[in-house]
């Protein structure tokens, strides 16, 4: 075991590898479960049963989807920009799984750090990759050539582009008591306190956000099935479709985990902190307790999506301009002023 | 590793922009465009600004090239179908060019640009090119916020509609 | 009694006669040079409520102009009524609104007993009253899932409201043998008589009721998102909801207090003491808060009708002949007030036994006219819960 660890410790390129390999199953595995999980919860929620036939408990449920999706028929109108109607599913999945690179999911196993890139700009990151997703919406829209789609792709153009802003101005407080962009710092400096506790403001503008940003409700007005149809995947069927609903739930984990790093420790174990040594238990550890978190904090966005109406265009813009962003920037000043007062002289 | 690399980006973000401007359809223009950024954020990377390219793809390709993309399909327009080239244009743009390579050249004479591009012991982190933006390019830094505030005042102004 | 109207009122910006043909002026866009959309909401939409088309002109997201496009569902329903016997039709009215069938039948047989002279038991009067208003918490309750739905809640509140309308179902079912299409009034009483078994399971729901209402009611009418989403969207003047004679909960919602129970007293409904809600505004919120206070009243008249239900009595009228029936030449119109309003039923007897003329009068069909005005300005989102609102069935607006 040792000599192994030794060997990949001395290759980094195999290390990457196997930690890229590992996080991509383990997050494509959490998608399909994700699903299930929300339509079992929805269930709990509405009073009916879910899906409970294929497997024991239906476990086996999202293996039959995706046989399902793969082997429907695969229908591509003749109206449509067969180019970017094809590319469009894949170019909104994939900023998703990039996204999770910078997310430090555990301390160290083996002397190994559980993230997959330590960017000193970790945060900058996945905000510039989180925001190439909407290129996939847009270009289902106009690619599809057809009129709800085109509604659903101007409306996420513009709703994403609102929030991303929000998002941003939620997290400086967070790095400007961090003094750093980077993830491992971030999780570090909550060693004793959240930064849930000392950000809540910025918190709850970063939830609001994320909601936004992933299409949830009540905030899926690209989607908005009751006027739009479908939004932007009206259009789309077979494995197209499926693909983005796995971004979408792709890019619910990882906001999950962002917040989970941003506000809620991270991997460390509620006002512990770190842990002096890093034995192989206590690495795994970690990394349970980052999931445990993270399924919490996804738990929540399946819950609010079965209980709220959605918000109307107008209102959504005006809540995101008039109500989040002028709060976020009034966070940013109170986080300066009290930095400034408590600094020495 | 780097020197391929360098090259990999050149040439993809070279042959992107090319075809950004002779694409017909506006919409490929548009994702061309966006590579052409994505590869100079590569660029970026081996530079070691870290913050320049996280910048360059969360500010042009997230968010000012969807506004474009915004306005293409909202403005619905069609795939070109002919190119006019007058004879003035065609001078014009040669022109530009040979001033603009001279004047890079005569730039590259004077200040002797280092061979290798990145400067030893400056890591671009945000803390640096904050520190640099903040104290010596404070005044050109404030002048273009000024800019983009008056650009964004004028574009109110203009989409404004008249109250009846 | 009906004058003319002359007055005019403003839709979309412009002057435009109350009553009578109008003409919309369709804008090219906006200052800005923006093209207009126009999108074909239906006949396969998820939020149309069944195959119901509506021409939507888009200025960005208002709607400029509106074409609602009925005829889908189309069966021909008033002509075959007029080439069957007079009883042949009483399983058809249960199509027409195929969430009220007690209600239709009860319109149609109330027409043909004022056709016919027909005098109806007043233990069958009892019986139709607490179907009636059973039918009225199902269709309220339904509505409102319906309407929630349309707001974006996904199902959740449907699924609710689809649980408690479960019950009365039942009831239903055990009563007359089907769900929906119940087939239950005859002339001059009803098909079968309530066992003191129903009478328990109906005594049961209506004690139960309230308290699912209760928690009905604290999950949506408070909610912020919704409120938003209701209030000030939608507003049908009360001129305007009287010139194109809209009626019931719409009618009511606009502030105008007509409600046919208290009107026309038909049947035993002077017996009853309940009050008929109003609204101040006119607008979706007020319409759904309607049906939540329609329900509360419908369960008062409820509970004071089992209070007062007879020992014996005849479940129907024992004179009447069913089979060879005849009306005396005349002609009828019997309406009453059904969950989404006035339902009528219009009928010439010749002597014979065919309806010489059969014409109903369906409320989904004449409230959904004024569907443009109340959506014209509006967001496109707005116009899915206007016609929520309205509360139609496609079957009963086609016919």
């Amino acid at each position: 075991m040792n000599d192994l660890i030794h060997l990949i410790a001395i290759t980094p390129w195999a290390i990457a590898l196997v930690k890229i390999g590992v996080v991509l199953v383990i997050m494509l595995g959490l998608v399909a479960y994700t699903v299930l999980a929300e339509r079992r919860i929805a269930a709990l929620i509405q009073d009916r049963r879910g899906p409970n036939r294929v497997g024991p408990f239906g476990l086996l449920q999202p293996v039959a989807d995706g046989v399902k999706f793969l082997f429907k028929e695969n229908v591509m109108p003749a109206h449509v920009n067969k180019i970017y109607y094809v590319l469009a599913p894949t170019i909104t999945l994939i900023p998703a799984l990039l996204t999770f690179a910078v997310i430090p999911f555990g301390s160290t196993l083996g002397g190994v750090p559980m993230v997959i890139a330590d960017l000193n700009v970790g945060v900058l990151w996945i905000f510039s990759i989180a925001s190439l997703g909407v290129y996939g919406i847009v270009l289902a829209g106009w690619s599809s050539n057809s009129k709800y789609p085109f509604l659903g792709g101007i409306r996420s153009s513009a709703q994403m582009i609102s929030y991303e802003l929000s998002m941003g101005m939620s997290v400086i407080g967070v790095f400007m008591l961090v003094g750093s962009l980077n993830m491992t710092r971030v999780v570090g400096y909550q060693h004793d306190c959240w930064l849930v506790f000392k950000q809540p403001v910025g918190f709850l503008i970063f939830l609001v956000a994320a909601f936004a940003e992933t299409n949830r409700l009540p905030f899926d007005l690209p989607e908005s099935e009751q006027e739009l149809v479908g939004g932007y995947h009206t259009e789309y069927g077979s494995m197209k479709f499926a693909l983005f609903f796995l971004a979408e739930y792709a890019n619910m984990i990882t906001a999950s985990a962002l917040m989970v790093t941003l506000f809620f420790g991270g991997w460390q174990f509620p006002f512990i902190g770190f842990a002096p040594n890093h034995p192989m238990w206590n690495g795994v550890l970690h990394i349970g307790i980052f999931f445990a978190k993270l399924l919490c904090l996804m738990l929540v966005f399946i819950w609010v999506r079965w209980m709220f109406p959605r918000f109307r265009y107008d209102q959504l813009m005006n809540l995101g301009w008039k109500v989040f962003f002028p709060l976020g920037l009034a966070n940013i000043l109170l986080t300066a002023l009290i930095l400034t007062m408590q600094a020495p002289r | 590793m780097e020197n391929s690399l360098f090259y990999f980006f050149s040439v993809a973000m070279l042959s992107c922009a090319l075809l950004t401007i002779t694409c017909k359809n506006p919409v490929s223009s548009v994702i061309f465009l966006v590579l052409a950024f994505f590869s100079m954020a590569g660029l970026f990377v081996l530079l070691n600004a870290f913050f320049l390219a996280a910048v360059q793809v969360l500010v042009y390709a997230g968010a000012i090239m969807v506004l474009f993309l915004f306005v293409i399909m909202l403005l619905n327009l069609p795939a070109e179908e002919k190119r006019h080239r007058g004879w003035f244009g065609g001078a014009a743009s040669i022109f530009v060019m040979v001033a603009l390579m001279l004047e890079l050249s005569f730039v590259a004479h004077h200040e002797k640009l280092a061979s290798s591009p990145a400067s030893p012991g400056i890591d671009g982190t945000t803390e640096d090119v904050g520190m640099v933006l903040f104290s010596r390019y404070m005044l050109p830094f404030e002048v273009a916020s000024l800019l983009l505030l008056a650009a964004m005042i004028g574009v109110i102004i203009l989409s404004r509609k008249e109250k009846k | 009694m009906i004058q003319p109207i002359t007055e005019t009122i403003e839709i979309g910006g412009s002057e435009q006669p109350l009553y009578g043909p109008r003409s919309y002026q369709v804008l090219s866009g906006n200052d800005l040079g923006s093209q207009l959309l126009e999108i074909s909401m239906g006949p396969h939409h998820p939020s149309t409520h069944g195959v119901f088309r509506m021409d939507v002109v888009l200025d960005g997201e208002e709607v400029v102009k509106l074409k609602p496009v009925f005829g889908y569902l189309h069966r021909n329903h008033e002509k075959i009524a007029e080439n069957a016997s007079y009883l042949a039709s009483m399983p058809y009215t249960d199509r027409l609104d195929y969430f009220c069938s007690m209600t239709n039948n009860w319109a149609y047989a109330h027409a043909v007993e004022k056709l016919a002279g027909i005098k109806v038991p007043e233990r069958a009067e009892y019986m139709r009253v607490i179907l009636a208003e059973l039918t009225r918490l199902v269709n309220h309750t339904a509505l409102v899932g319906f309407l929630v739905n349309d707001l974006g809640a996904l199902g959740t509140p449907l699924i609710y409201a689809f649980r408690e309308r479960e019950n009365i179902l039942d009831v239903f079912e055990a009563l007359s043998g089907a769900r929906m299409m119940c087939n239950y009034m005859r002339f001059g009483g009803v098909r079968v008589d309530f066992t003191p078994d129903i009478l328990k399971r109906i005594t049961h729901i209506v004690d139960r009721y309230p308290s699912f209402l209760a928690e009905f009611e604290k999950l949506l009418v408070g909610n912020d998102i919704i409120m938003s989403r209701c209030q000030g969207v939608g507003v049908l003047t009360k001129e305007l909801a009287i010139a194109s004679s809209v009626t019931g909960p719409m009618l009511r919602a606009s502030g105008v207090d007509y409600d046919i129970r208290k009107v026309d007293k038909y049947g035993i409904y002077d017996r009853f003491d309940f009050r008929v809600p109003l609204g101040d505004h006119g607008d979706v919120y007020d319409r759904l808060m309607i049906r939540f206070l329609e329900m509360h009243e419908s369960l008062k008249i409820l509970r004071q009708a089992l209070k007062q239900f007879p020992q014996g009595g005849e479940h129907i009228n024992p004179e009447v002949k069913l089979r060879n029936f005849r009306p005396k030449a005349g002609e009828a119109y019997g309406r009453i007030e059904s969950p989404k309003g006035e339902l009528g039923f219009y009928l010439i007897s010749t002597g014979g036994n065919l309806p010489y003329r059969y014409r109903v009068r369906p409320p989904s069909l004449i409230n959904l006219t004024i569907l443009e005005d109340m959506c014209l300005g509006e967001k496109v989102a707005d116009v899915i819960i206007i016609l929520g609102s309205v509360d139609i069935v496609l079957g009963e607006v086609d016919r």
